[in-house]
């Protein structure tokens, strides 16, 4: 839908072309998805549960025929080849290690089903073990390990045949925390020392901003919007995007006029701002503000300085967060609009108190009512 | 100080902390142990008793110990080797004469029958015709003036096998072995050698079962382990259907479909494929059909179970690395259904080597089983001591298998591999 990022055809290892599917033949599950993947590259397909992005991975993995369109692998059209002619390694979110083989059987297995010859399967095997630091379980089954173990050895039998692409279903999400974490930075740093195309699915927004080379913003079946992390974070082009990345402070309102890609928006408890207009129909249409809580500042002596939007504004409520805090206040009638302070800035502010906040109109973006 | 003065209150209490947690524990094992008792006791009565008591049979000899107390003691001495002297006699005369008052003769000569055919006839007639204890010192004269046969060393030589009070000529008879006059194990003769025969015919009826069972019941359970809940559910009531009925309907209802006058026969007939109808029943393609058709669900059931637990996850997994649905099916689907395989197997197995009614029903004579040997021993001839016996070696075979497939099973365990 946005061209932020988009790649020529020629370069493109996946094309999507106007991909639709439905599951019941009622309602589309993924609506015209037209989606270019470059060699080399992390995408990350990110959405809520429900929004297509799963579906999607499933149909370039060859579990799922699309019902419109066609999916090109390497400029082949793949719509009819079966997963495992696809040449395409994936990671499952439950790892699905077979039970019944040995962490070394498990890996060697791509290996073995392509009739390698039995001294490279094991020279393979041996340093994709290495790779994963786990060449002292070998000879474990996967129920002797733990589940950031069987992780990386899902993640080592999905590359260990060096297949084009390597899929990933949301293959962090069984884990705590903390282990995610550090996982997240081990597939990335393979990411960039094997050189592999990865598309990774998930729903947890930081994992794809801490991933991604692009990600593909997934809603309703629709990519909202394709783009690189802080293109996203910082430029969101529709209210989904910007309330579904990150923290946002949305304000409704009325575009008054647009000029030179600005607008000036009446809120609707009265006043007005000026805004970036970034996705808005025109003068008269209803439009949502999207504001970053650290792009605002908390004014003490209640004068903006010029060109700087003002508003005032009740303090509900402070909140310490250790390298920062958050103000949680009342502003155009909105009671969740979230200011982010330095630590120990908080401290000055009391509940009710009121104060004026200021922000300016580069880093505010009208976009679509919500 | 706080920390202090609780360790020093732990330590005072006298009572070791292992001690302390024992006592714990017993109160919760006899309370478990106290909710199994009424079956344990159950199963004691009606079950292990009863077991034991008939294995005790076949090891059992009290008939001629019984009934010929001083004949078995005069033999005790005795070396096989030439017919006993007149002590024997003398005390095989007095002990004739006691059972004869007693009306016990017939218990002993039914026992020495089994060991020396037409024992029977001797033992008769001697009572009969021992008017009066003999003089002391003619026994001997007057035993073999009745019947020669007690002038021969192998009917002597049957009461000291039969003397007791173990004996091991039953489980030999099940085995088709027996003594002869000098005590050493022999092969039985061939008219009464039948039970190796029986044994085998058991075994390999029971194997075709479990593998007709086997191929019939895997796609079936691979059916109803991958259709929805839904559909799955109604199709395992039809699985689960036969089980409601009795096992002698379902047999009759064999009978029924393939007599030579049934459905099979007059459909076949009717579209013209035979002239001559086929002889279908009362043979061992009856037993094969009939016995395939009852124990199909213990199959189905266990195979079922065990493909259920196999997330169809490694299915997909197998095919995204680059294995054919041939090659996953092989190399990862078939491999996690071996438990399942294995025990359907098992119970499959160790059912059919039991069966009765069905071969009795819709089998020849030569299809017949261990079981029907056994009923006919044990309700017929009332020679519960070979009855007995062939039940040990039968049930032995069958420990033997579980214990086979214990290791097997036990060798190649897995953890469960998924997560979650």
């Amino acid at each position: 839908m946005m061209d932020g990022g988009m790649v020529t055809t020629a370069q493109a290892l996946v094309r999507f072309v106007g991909v639709q599917k439905t599951y019941d033949g009622e309602h589309l599950v993924v609506k015209n998805l037209d989606l270019d993947i470059k060699k080399g590259e992390f995408v990350t397909l990110l959405g809520p549960s429900g929004s297509g992005k799963t579906t999607t991975l499933m149909m370039l993995a060859g579990f799922e025929v699309p019902t419109h369109g066609e999916i090109y692998l390497a400029d082949r059209p793949i719509k009819n080849m079966p997963p495992h002619k696809r040449d395409i390694g994936m990671v499952f979110q439950n790892y699905a290690l077979f039970p019944h083989l040995t962490i070394e059987e498990n890996v060697a297995f791509p290996l073995t089903v392509r009739k390698m010859p039995r001294s490279e399967v094991k020279e393979r095997v041996r340093s994709a073990l290495r790779m994963i630091k786990l060449e002292n379980l070998a000879h474990r089954h996967p129920g002797q390990l733990s589940g950031g173990q069987q992780q990386r050895v899902a993640l080592a039998r999905a590359l260990v045949f060096n297949p084009q692409l390597v899929l990933m279903d949301e293959p962090l999400g069984a884990l705590d925390k903390r282990l995610r974490e550090h996982m997240q930075l081990e597939i990335k740093q393979l990411h960039e020392t094997m050189g592999i195309t990865v598309v990774y699915v998930t729903h947890d927004q930081s994992e794809a901003l801490t991933m991604s080379d692009r990600i593909a913003v997934f809603n309703d079946g629709i990519v909202q919007q394709i783009d690189k992390p802080d293109a996203l974070y910082e430029r969101p082009v529709n209210s989904f995007v910007a309330n579904f990345i990150g923290e946002n402070n949305v304000l409704a309102g009325t575009v008054e006029n647009i000029e030179q890609g600005f607008c000036r928006v009446a809120l609707a408890s009265g006043g007005s701002v000026v805004a970036q207009a970034v996705n808005v129909a025109g003068a008269g249409a209803a439009t949502a503000l999207s504001v970053r809580p650290e792009r605002i500042s908390i004014l003490t002596d209640g004068h903006a300085p010029d060109g700087m939007n003002a508003l005032p504004a009740q303090v509900q409520d402070t909140i310490y967060l250790g390298d920062h805090a958050l103000a949680v206040l009342k502003v155009a009638g909105n009671g969740e609009f979230m200011v982010k302070l330095p630590p120990g800035a908080h401290a000055g502010l009391s509940h009710g108190q009121s104060v004026s906040i200021g922000f300016r109109p580069e880093d505010c973006r009208a976009l679509d009512p919500v | 100080m706080t920390a202090a003065f609780v360790a020093g209150a732990d330590a005072s209490s006298e009572v070791p902390l292992k001690r302390r947690l024992k006592r714990a524990e017993r109160t919760r094992r006899l309370k478990a142990l106290a909710l199994i008792l009424p079956l344990l006791l159950f199963l004691l009565f009606t079950f292990l008793g009863p077991i034991a008591g008939m294995l005790w049979r076949s090891v059992d000899d009290w008939e001629v110990r019984q009934v010929l107390p001083h004949t078995v003691a005069a033999l005790a001495d005795w070396d096989g080797k030439d017919v006993p002297g007149e002590p024997a006699f003398a005390a095989l005369a007095g002990d004739i004469r006691t059972a004869r008052d007693a009306g016990t003769v017939a218990i002993a000569s039914k026992r020495l029958n089994y060991a020396l055919n037409g024992f029977r006839t001797i033992m008769a007639g001697t009572a009969r015709n021992l008017k009066t204890l003999p003089e002391p010192g003619t026994a001997k004269d007057t035993l073999i003036g009745i019947n020669p046969a007690w002038g021969e060393r192998a009917t002597w030589a049957a009461i000291k096998g039969a003397s007791g009070p173990l004996t091991s000529f039953y489980l030999l008879g099940a085995l088709d072995l027996t003594r002869n006059v000098d005590g050493a194990i022999v092969a039985a003769p061939e008219e009464q050698a039948i039970y190796r025969d029986v044994f085998g015919r058991t075994f390999t009826i029971s194997l075709g079962v479990t593998v007709l069972c086997l191929v019939l019941g895997f796609p079936v359970a691979y059916m109803l382990a991958t259709l929805p809940t839904g559909q799955s559910n109604m199709l395992m009531i039809f699985v689960l259907l036969p089980f409601w009925t009795s096992l002698l309907v379902r047999t009759c209802a064999w009978i029924v479909v393939l007599q030579s006058e049934g459905i099979v026969n007059d459909s076949l007939r009717w579209i013209g494929l035979i002239d001559e109808p086929l002889r279908l029943i009362y043979n061992r393609f009856g037993v094969y059909v009939a016995m395939t058709h009852v124990l199909l669900p213990f199959m189905i059931l266990p195979l079922y179970s065990s493909m259920r637990s196999i997330s169809p996850a490694y299915m997909r997994a197998a095919a995204s690395l680059g294995a054919s649905p041939v090659t996953a099916f092989l190399r990862i689907y078939l491999p996690q259904t071996v438990p399942g395989i294995g025990a359907g197997s098992l119970l499959v197995f160790i059912l059919a080597i039991g069966y009765y009614i069905t071969p009795a029903l819709v089998g020849g004579a030569a299809d017949q089983m261990i079981s029907y040997f056994i009923a006919f021993y044990t309700t017929e001839t009332v020679n519960w001591g070979l009855a007995s016996a062939l039940g040990a070696v039968l049930l032995l075979a069958t420990l033997l298998l579980a214990v086979v497939y214990g290791k097997l099973v036990h060798g190649q365990q897995v953890t469960g591999g998924m997560k979650n």
